[in-house]
């Protein structure tokens, strides 16, 4: 008798999400990104604890030095240290990313999976609506929202959000047509069950796997039009900070203190490119069929 | 220029390209065209309608009015009248204007165009905002809040080169007045035909040393010299070019590569190096103006005087001068900036904080021992990085000195003076440059139901001696009582002055004929280059 | 069949177009702050006198209606803040430098993207491939307005090169557009190589190798066409990006186009320019789309438009 090495192939099938974790563990750069990302928001997170000095405290002897000891960034044109602002920005910088993603997810997905269970007539007609407004530049109503009506923490990711809400509706609803025929929608619809129900307990969760990873692309978006905004004076209000605020506060003065634009500009970058990547890598994963740019 | 700082790496190609790339400068073989950073694009350049500091200095060169101003003593001196007489009570002024002044089409320049421009000034239907410059005429008021009509004003002519001029009172100032663009003259028939855009190039007629002759919006107006001023034989200048430039880096930036002969301002981190480079490029002198906070007198606990004082020792505004403003300014001890009208404030407030101890035990007096129970102080400034840092720091010193809590918000410029004026804020940061030279132009803010006073502070003692000031021509008299009314408001502090206005900016040496002065007037009728 | 699909496009535009009009000016009107506030507070009298004359005294309705009356007229209104000019007139000024400007990104995107992009499908995996999609990575990444004024620092203070701001000159214009493209040639570059690199495994093209073409030769008569797809329907997101980010860099650059009058008159509370500048953008943008779709149309024939 011969022996086997190979072990003995399990009668489980191989669901979705473990498929779809093989193949993200193998693409080495997104778990690299992941990693980043991770220690990123641990570091955000416990900011208060690590930082050696608060993110406000002036210290008018002291402005604009370089890298030293005491301040491993520098200070800015105020005396403060530059690695803690960088760290709390970061919190704003990501908590707005976060926050604006989620409201263009909660949009997107409840809009495209009605519009892709409806489907005829009323799937045409929201998704004409959704052609048209994707041609809009949005980044002007914002402008304009910013500028009159103040600059509340709220109306700023919720603007933001509503920017980016379009892709994530066209990519649900295509997702949400697929599944509409799979035999166990058209159970529950031969059960009786509320369409209600069929859309918010059966559909959208399985339509997750895209809109995380449009998530993920997202986050950046939204990340550089704060930043757009802040340059023009139009972002978070002071004082809080985000990157975008950094910057441009080191632009200014880009020839006498560098280290003020290099690194919030650097983490800006870093975070940007992991989110891509592991976006990049998550959609993949998902769909190994797609194209790869 | 500039110090070389650590960060150029290209150093060795610099020689090599500068020989071959093409750099537009200006110091070509002594042209006579000026090119001048002037700030924000011009909303307009009528002279009874503009209000803004980049648009007067475009309407001055056009422009002239009755008198001139030498330009190193801002003394009065001839303009467009000749000489002129005052009568015993300080109240007609009889001007007999020069005979060969002209306006740019060929027109000569009489007392009806200044009686039908300061009438125009004053008219309702203009909606000027500086239509109280107009209220020092006998029944100027009355006409233009429409009590009356303008047949009641007091200016008349009685031939066409004689202006007789009644005031409501004896003002010493009155002459100085004069230079301001509000009460340059129109040329009648032109505003009549044209309307609004009568001050297009095509259309505008204007009596100044120099002519309109392009107007690109945000980019740059060019004015060149006037053949038909009765004075051009002085005026070395052929052109100037005003270029609208907002941001204070990008001017920076092209006065270093020489595209500018003057900028408009100095970036605030940029001032230490251009201070390091002795070449005497960057101009810095006293400025008429002062840098100050309002108080909501209103709202409590701001209403009880101790609080405010004690909110105002409590800054190091030495510190605030040096280490954030940057600009060499004073730190205020008064209200009025020092010399104002030869007014010289006794100082009533503490550079540094020798005073800590005070401000801290009336602090304790008003209930708030080190602070406690006090509720958080809204700031409020209007969006530039410069006021923000300042409102940061002042931020920092309460809370380190004085234990109280103060956030920090700010608005766009027309939502912030809307805010001001609804009086919706707690503390709100504010400047005011001097219209005139006398201590008056600063006093009256604080009067009461002045509409530039913010603060809905109202006190009928100095109310009383602003009146009295206006009646008084001795100078003795009035600088005494204008230490009178500084006294009150500097107990009673319904403002927090923080510091006096320096004018920083950059100046090339070519630049000849350009004088400093505290108004920061440089007529472009004196200036050449080298 | 065209023609009748390029007709409901536009005809989808008009109601989208009274939409926003509509938006924008309830939206700005409904915000605190008026056009007339300023330093030297005025006296009510003044105030009111000044409002009667821009019909701000009327109900709003009737503002609105006043407003797009004179809309369908072609009027765009009187400037509140620029007393002596019209809306269009400063629109007509404006115009064709940021039409410049955005043309001149689109160039440097273009040529700079498809070039860098052509070379490294050419030769995967070398430097010609790993150098440009770096770079290509740091353009997306780097917003414009950290790009331009680290561009300017180097080749316009330090080396003294290139003008560090200003509109006249041809050297004027390299840096601004130079900034304002450089993100875009980063996406059209990974475009570019990703959508040759597709076409390289498509039959054709074996055949075309097997036939004894070089692989330039290969490149540029086959694939390219196929290839550049992506790069095509990116267009439209890219013409407008390159709209919406002339706003930085018109402000960096001192330059005198359209997006510095939106800013400038939105701040200001300039109603008229704010309506008139904000339209011409969604109708811009509204074009360039329409027009990159026929472009796509024409260059792959599987599409068909109902």
């Amino acid at each position: 008798m011969s022996e086997l090495s190979t072990a003995v192939p399990s009668s489980q099938g191989v669901s979705l999400w473990d498929d779809a974790w093989a193949r993200l563990k193998k693409n080495r750069l997104a778990l690299l990104a992941a990693t980043f990302l991770i220690l990123e928001v641990l570091i955000f997170f416990l900011a208060p604890l690590i930082a050696p000095h608060s993110y406000e405290v002036q210290d008018l002897e002291r402005t604009m030095t370089g890298p030293s000891w005491r301040h491993w960034f520098g200070t800015d044109t105020l005396g403060r240290d530059l690695f803690a602002r960088v760290l709390y920005g970061g919190r704003v910088s990501l908590t707005v990313g976060i926050l604006a993603s989620m409201v263009s997810a909660i949009v997107g997905v409840i809009y495209g999976s009605i519009s892709g269970f409806l489907g005829g007539r009323w799937d045409n007609l929201m998704m004409r609506v959704v052609d048209v407004l994707y041609a809009l530049p949005f980044i002007f109503l914002v402008i304009i929202l910013m500028v009159y009506f103040g600059r509340n923490f709220m109306l700023l990711f919720v603007a933001l959000g509503l920017t980016q809400w379009l892709t994530m509706a066209r990519i649900v609803r295509g997702q949400v047509l697929t599944l509409r025929h799979k035999e166990f929608i058209e159970a529950a619809t031969v059960l009786g069950i509320q369409r209600k129900r069929i859309v918010f307990r059966h559909l959208i969760p399985n339509t997750l796997g895209p809109v995380i990873v449009y998530l993920t692309l997202t986050v950046p978006a939204v990340i550089l039009e704060e930043a757009f905004l802040s340059y023009l004076g139009l972002g978070i209000q002071a004082p809080l900070a985000s990157w975008g605020t950094l910057i441009k506060e080191g632009v200014d003065v880009l020839d006498l203190a560098p280290w003020m634009l290099f690194f919030p500009a650097l983490f800006l970058s870093a975070t940007l490119f992991s989110l891509n990547f592991l976006g990049d890598g998550l959609r993949d994963a998902l769909d190994p069929k797609g194209a790869k740019d | 220029m500039i110090p070389m700082t650590r960060n150029r790496w290209f150093i060795s190609f610099f020689v090599l390209w500068n020989l071959v790339a093409p750099g537009p400068c200006v110091h070509a073989a002594v042209s006579q065209v000026l090119h001048l950073g002037n700030g924000t694009e011009p909303k307009d350049l009528d002279p009874q309608t503009v209000t803004g500091v980049p648009e007067t200095k475009i309407i001055q060169s056009l422009f002239e009015g009755l008198v001139d101003k030498d330009p190193k003593s801002l003394e009065p001196r001839p303009g467009v009248a000749e000489s002129w007489k005052v009568s015993k009570d300080g109240k007609v002024y009889t001007f007999k204007l020069r005979r060969n002044a002209k306006w740019s089409n060929g027109d000569p320049v009489t007392a009806a165009d200044f009686i039908f421009s300061w009438k125009r000034l004053l008219d309702p239907k203009t909606a000027s905002e500086y239509a109280y410059q107009g209220y020092y005429f006998r029944g100027g008021k009355n006409f233009n809040t429409g009590k009356t009509d303008g047949s009641q004003l007091g200016i008349k002519s009685t031939d066409p080169y004689t202006l007789e001029v009644t005031l409501e009172n004896p003002t010493p100032y009155f002459l100085s007045l004069l230079y301001h663009h509000s009460l340059y003259p129109v040329h009648q028939q032109t505003v009549e035909k044209y309307q609004m855009r009568w001050t297009r190039p095509e259309h505008i007629v204007s009596n100044g040393a120099f002519l309109l002759k392009k107007w690109q919006m945000n980019k740059v107006i060019i004015v060149e010299r006037n053949p038909t001023y009765w004075d051009a034989v002085n005026v070395k200048l052929d052109s100037v070019h005003f270029h609208a430039i907002e941001k204070a880096e990008t001017e920076e930036k092209l006065f270093q590569v020489k595209k500018l002969h003057a900028t408009a301002t100095v970036p605030t981190e940029k001032i230490a190096s251009w201070t390091q480079n002795a070449s005497g490029v960057l101009k810095r002198h006293p400025y008429l103006g002062t840098y100050y906070y309002w108080i909501n007198v209103n709202r409590p606990p701001l209403n009880k005087p101790q609080v405010r004082k004690a909110l105002a020792l409590a800054i190091d505004r030495e510190k605030l001068v040096k280490f954030v403003v940057k600009g060499g300014q004073a730190p205020a001890e008064s209200f009025t900036p020092p010399g104002t009208g030869g007014f010289q404030p006794q100082a009533k407030l503490p550079r540094d904080l020798s005073r800590l101890n005070e401000a801290q035990a009336l602090l304790a007096q008003a209930g708030f021992p080190k602070g406690k129970g006090f509720p958080t102080i809204e700031i409020l400034y209007n969006t530039s990085e410069g006021h923000k840092k300042i409102a940061e720091a002042i931020q920092q010193m309460w809370s380190e000195h004085l234990g109280v809590k103060a956030s920090l918000y700010n608005q766009e410029w027309k939502v912030f003076l809307d805010t001001q004026h609804s009086k919706n804020y707690m503390i709100s940061r504010a400047g005011w440059i001097a219209d005139y030279n006398d201590p008056h132009t600063f006093l009256e803010l604080l009067t009461t139901g002045n509409g530039n006073n913010h603060s809905g502070w109202s006190n009928l003692n100095y109310d009383g001696v602003l009146e009295q000031v206006q009646k008084e021509i001795s100078s003795k008299k009035r600088l005494e009582l204008f230490q009178k009314a500084e006294d009150i408001l500097l107990e009673e502090l319904p403002v927090i002055p923080l510091y006096i206005y320096t004018r920083l900016y950059l100046l090339s040496p070519q630049v000849q004929g350009w004088y400093d002065n505290v108004e920061d007037i440089h007529p472009l009728k004196w200036v050449w280059i080298q | 069949m065209r023609l009748t699909y390029l007709l409901k496009r536009l005809a989808v535009m008009i109601p989208v177009f009274f939409f926003v009009v509509t938006l924008v000016f309830f939206m700005i009107r409904f915000a605190p702050g008026g056009p007339f506030s300023s330093e030297k507070s005025v006296s009510p009298a003044i105030l009111k006198n000044l409002e009667m004359k821009y019909h701000m005294d009327e109900p709003l309705v009737r503002q609105y209606l006043r407003y797009l009356k004179d809309l369908l007229k072609g009027d765009l209104g009187p400037s509140f803040k620029h007393a002596n000019r019209t809306v269009n007139e400063i629109i007509a000024e404006a115009l064709p430098v940021s039409v410049e400007l955005g043309l001149l990104a689109l160039m440097w995107a273009l040529v700079i993207g498809i070039t860098s992009g052509g070379l490294a499908a050419l030769k995967p995996n070398s430097p010609f491939d790993y150098i440009p999609m770096t770079f290509s990575l740091l353009g997306i990444c780097f917003p414009t307005f950290v790009v331009g004024p680290i561009l300017v620092l180097i080749f316009g203070v330090w080396l003294e090169w290139l003008p560090v701001a200003g509109w006249d000159t041809w050297a004027d214009r390299v840096l601004p557009s130079l900034t304002l493209g450089f993100a875009y040639a980063a996406y059209i570059s990974r475009l570019t190589r990703g959508g040759l690199m597709e076409m390289r495994v498509q039959d054709f093209i074996r055949t075309a190798r097997a036939k004894g073409l070089t692989e330039t030769q290969i490149l540029t008569q086959h694939a390219l066409k196929g290839g550049l797809l992506p790069v095509i329907s990116y267009l439209g997101p890219a013409l407008a990006g390159i709209i919406t980010g002339a706003l930085v860099t018109e402000t960096i650059f001192n330059i005198p186009g359209l997006g510095r009058f939106f800013i400038e008159s939105a701040v200001n509370r300039d109603y008229t320019v704010v309506m008139g500048t904000a339209l011409l953008y969604f109708s811009l943008i509204f074009i360039c789309n329409l027009l990159v779709d026929i472009v796509y149309a024409l260059l792959d024939p599987r599409v068909k438009y109902v």
